[in-house]
């Protein structure tokens, strides 16, 4: 889902900049708010984090024979909604920008928003409807954590093709070929996403339930 | 526990699953290449006549540069949360204790 340095027009750069700033802002809002409200949640933002910096550092083959990698955005925007987890998810986009050369500082606005916008409204959205149609718990993070995965791919590809529409077959064209790449590629490592982040979610609720209650990380009717 | 394993073994098998099957490569480029880079060609086939109007500050020198930035990446990653699940688990030990 990385978009590579400069592999944007400027306009477009400029444009998805503009789109994920308000993002970023009210969710460095949320987030000073939220350490100075529920402190002892310190610990699980950091884990929150480390997911992302794990699962976006494993590039894992997929059946298209290709690689790619899933993002961990779903982990964490389940416990702290989807606000927080834009501003972790830049953190990791930032670190692989400035140290990885892969995505980059003129495309940041366009994977951010993939990525840490949508990734994360996408995540909450199918975990609260998830949650409201009694489905069993496990079931709300794994469908948040895989469905989130596959929509920051798609939004990449639908941001590619909003720059690049095809010569001959336009912008639906274009789109075509770049969910070919992207998505199809994705459907695989986002099943791998959703398993890994039960499994991290087991954990957590093993071991830190009660500060997760305290910190009012989960709704209710999960504990 | 047992649950656990057996999410961690269907990750395993989903990962182990594209190397059992045989894919086509496109001459000049190698199996499993990333993603993003493929998107990257993709962009130049469509559109050759665009240029990259920024270049990265700073780029790993070498692959192996940049595989010890992702073990590093990873290791940040799982070194945090590690430390959050140990902390927990040892405070609520003591509690238990008490």
């Amino acid at each position: 889902m990385h978009i590579m340095e400069g592999f944007l027009p400027v306009k477009h750069a400029i444009a998805w900049g503009i789109a994920s700033t308000p993002f970023v802002a009210f969710g460095i809002y949320k987030l000073e708010r939220k350490m100075k409200e529920d402190p002892q949640a310190k610990l699980l933002l950091g884990a929150s984090g480390g997911f992302c910096f794990v699962l976006s550092a494993l590039k894992l083959p997929s059946v298209t024979g290709s690689c790619s990698h899933p993002t961990g955005i779903g982990l964490g925007t389940t416990l702290f909604g989807p606000w927080i987890m834009t501003v972790m998810g830049m953190i990791v986009l930032l670190f692989q920008a400035l140290l990885l050369a892969h995505g980059g500082l003129t495309t940041l606005g366009a994977n951010v928003f993939s990525m840490a916008i949508v990734g994360s409204f996408v995540a909450y959205g199918v975990f609260r409807a998830s949650l409201i149609l009694r489905l069993p718990f496990s079931v709300a993070i794994f469908l948040a954590a895989a469905l989130s995965d596959m929509a920051t791919y798609i939004t990449t590809s639908v941001q590619l093709a909003l720059s690049f529409p095809d010569p001959v077959s336009g912008f639906a064209g274009a789109l075509a070929k770049f969910m070919a790449v992207f998505a199809v590629t994705q459907i695989p490592l986002a099943l791998s996403e959703g398993f890994l982040t039960v499994l991290v979610m087991n954990l957590l609720r093993a071991n830190a339930s009660e500060v997760m209650r305290d910190a009012r990380l989960l709704p209710k009717e999960v504990f | 526990m047992k649950k656990n394993l057996l999410l961690l073994l269907a990750v395993v098998v989903l990962t182990v699953i594209p190397f059992l099957m045989t894919h086509t490569v496109k001459e000049g480029e190698e199996a499993f290449s990333g993603a993003d880079g493929q998107a990257e060609t993709l962009i130049t086939n469509i559109h050759p006549d665009y240029t990259p109007w920024f270049k990265p500050l700073w780029k790993p020198p070498s692959g192996e540069i940049e595989s010890l930035l992702f073990g590093l990446q990873a290791a940040i990653g799982a070194g945090l949360i590690g430390y959050c699940l140990g902390f927990f688990r040892a405070r609520r030990s003591s509690v238990m204790k008490k």
